[in-house]
């Protein structure tokens, strides 16, 4: 059941994408969602939805993908468009009943928000599906070490975040394998009060957090044998270097970045 | 009467996603009451995906399972039903412990059944019997005892639901040969003594043959073969070009056939083994 989430998933591959230098995605990430919100008019955000498609399309993510990752926050999208139709109260009324005022420019602002929300989801999941979680925590490394007077302790809470992400897969599996395994035993999960349901998960998660326990001693153990001593020192396997596409990428946000100032400046109005 | 069924069942895992895997491919089994069946086949043969169809953990994509001739995913009572008839031991059942002492931890299938207080604790201290757990042991917690005690105690939670069809999945992975003999020994008194119905999934037939009576080899998600111990060691080189390996006496039985003595190849214990070469004797020179 917990096997269909795909968000924070990697999906392999060779695109230009996945290519780049991930300290470069991380911080372009980071600017597309800034400029995002940066955004007045139909026509600014129009071009951050062309950007967006283009970075999907150099990817090579089937849409498919990119379309699952929007949906574990579809009920989040509804209630966003339903509140911001029924909230906004300007332009022509096109529907009045009682208490409920449907204007066009309330459907606008809806509309609006929604693609805002979509294309913040699709960025940053084109993050996560052409990057893997261990590039990731590199990269926030790499980006984080100007703070030098905690420089250990950034190596030491990018090391937690790459080990919490990997096992995250490891502890979904156990998680359906206990459940199958109490289930079996007639553990009923879905029937009951919600303290009856509460309580029917005890004999999940205390196997859960014994194995988890355990597992943590081992993976300790096994970074100790490898001589792991904490990030003093250290050197890496794979170097981060930029590349040109990375210089294009840059390029490209900037010019989109400017785009979108320049339309909100020539259009001051949603529409 | 074939206790257990299964019609043209078929399972899939992610449908509708490009990562759609066809795990079972229309099974056919039909096993009949009191029988030990042993179910073999490599990794990712579909062996779990098989059983964890019989207790109803998981709905087939198109087929049936009929469990006393009753289609189990007709109502949901039925399929409560299933799960109590059919009792399923996972691999390394031991971590899915988690009570306070070995005696809460085996009546907790037994309660989900909402039987009397009696009616537990009778069923706690036979199953706990059987597995040769004492009574010190219940009173401790699970986590303090051994691994094979641990094992142990978890075969007991299953047992102590009394189900008609009992099925364990690789009950002695990890074991050393001590333990692994021990838990085959009391998988064997256990189907003597309730009469229930047994299934070992195992991918090493070398233990599983000597107590075995039926053999389900699976490969590549479909059913190879159902048949008695016997006639599907007769294929023992059908069954290793499957990539499973049989056991060491067969292989001699059968290297010895290739030299050219007549002896049967379907020979999977000592025991028997020593019978062949004692009826052999008077017919070839030189032994």
């Amino acid at each position: 059941m917990m096997k269909d989430i795909t968000i924070g998933q990697y999906f392999p591959g060779n695109s230009v994408i996945h290519r780049m230098d991930p300290r470069m995605k991380l911080v372009l990430t980071f600017l597309y969602i800034i400029v995002i919100f940066v955004c007045k008019n139909f026509y600014s955000l129009g071009a951050m939805v062309f950007a967006l498609v283009l970075m999907v399309l150099f990817s090579q993510i089937p849409v498919k993908t990119i379309l699952k990752s929007v949906k574990p926050i579809f009920i989040i999208i509804v209630f966003t468009a339903i509140l911001n139709v029924l909230y906004t109260t300007n332009g022509t009324i096109l529907f009045e009943w009682k208490f409920i005022h449907i204007s066009t420019g309330g459907i606008y602002t809806a509309v609006f928000m929604v693609i805002r929300i979509i294309s913040l989801v699709v960025a940053s999941s084109l993050l996560t599906y052409t990057t893997s979680p261990t590039l990731i925590t590199d990269a926030i490394e790499r980006l984080l070490s100007p703070l030098k007077f905690m420089r250990n302790s950034v190596h030491t809470i990018a090391m937690m975040m790459t080990i919490a992400l990997r096992f995250i897969p490891t502890l979904i599996e156990e998680f359906d394998k206990i459940t199958s395994a109490q289930k079996a035993r007639g553990a009923d999960l879905e029937t009951g009060t919600l303290v009856e349901r509460a309580k029917a998960l005890i004999p999940i998660f205390i196997p859960l957090f014994i194995t988890s326990f355990r597992r943590a001693y081992e993976l300790a153990y096994a970074m100790e044998c490898r001589c792991y001593h904490g990030g003093e020192g250290r050197t890496r396997m794979k170097q981060m270097k930029l590349h040109g596409f990375d210089v294009v990428g840059l390029v490209f946000m900037v010019v989109v970045t400017a785009g979108v100032v320049s339309l909100n400046i020539v259009f001051p109005h949603l529409i | 009467m074939a206790i257990l069924k299964t019609e043209n069942l078929t399972y899939c895992y992610s449908t509708g996603t490009p990562f759609e895997v066809t795990a079972l491919d229309n099974a056919n089994i039909e096993i009949d009451d009191g029988e030990l069946v042993a179910v073999i086949g490599h990794t990712g043969s579909g062996k779990s995906t098989l059983i964890q169809h019989f207790n109803g953990l998981l709905k087939p994509t198109s087929g049936k399972v009929l469990v006393d001739g009753k289609d189990i995913w007709e109502s949901k009572a039925s399929l409560r039903e299933a799960r109590f008839k059919v009792g399923l031991c996972f691999q390394y059942p031991e971590y899915q412990l988690f009570e306070e002492t070995s005696y809460k931890d085996i009546a907790f299938g037994p309660k989900n059944m909402k039987l009397s207080e009696e009616e537990i604790d009778r069923r706690v201290r036979k199953a706990a019997e059987f597995v040769g757990v004492t009574d010190d042991m219940l009173e401790r917690s699970p986590f303090d005892l051994s691994g094979g005690e641990k094992r142990r105690v978890a075969i007991a939670g299953v047992m102590a639901m009394e189900p008609k069809i009992l099925i364990l999945d690789e009950p002695t992975s990890g074991l050393d040969p001590k333990g692994r003999d021990k838990i085959l020994g009391l998988i064997k008194e256990y189907r003597q003594e309730t009469g229930s119905t047994v299934m070992i999934v195992s991918h090493s037939m070398e233990d599983v043959a000597k107590i075995a009576t039926k053999v389900l080899v699976m490969n590549s998600s479909k059913v190879m073969s159902y048949d008695t111990v016997d006639e599907t060691y007769k294929r023992a080189d059908e069954i290793m070009q499957m990539g499973l390996d049989v056991p060491q006496i067969t292989k001699i039985f059968m290297g010895l056939h290739e030299k050219g003595f007549p002896v049967r190849t379907n020979i999977y214990t000592v025991e028997q083994g020593i019978e062949e070469i004692k009826r052999i004797r008077g017919q070839v020179n030189g032994l």
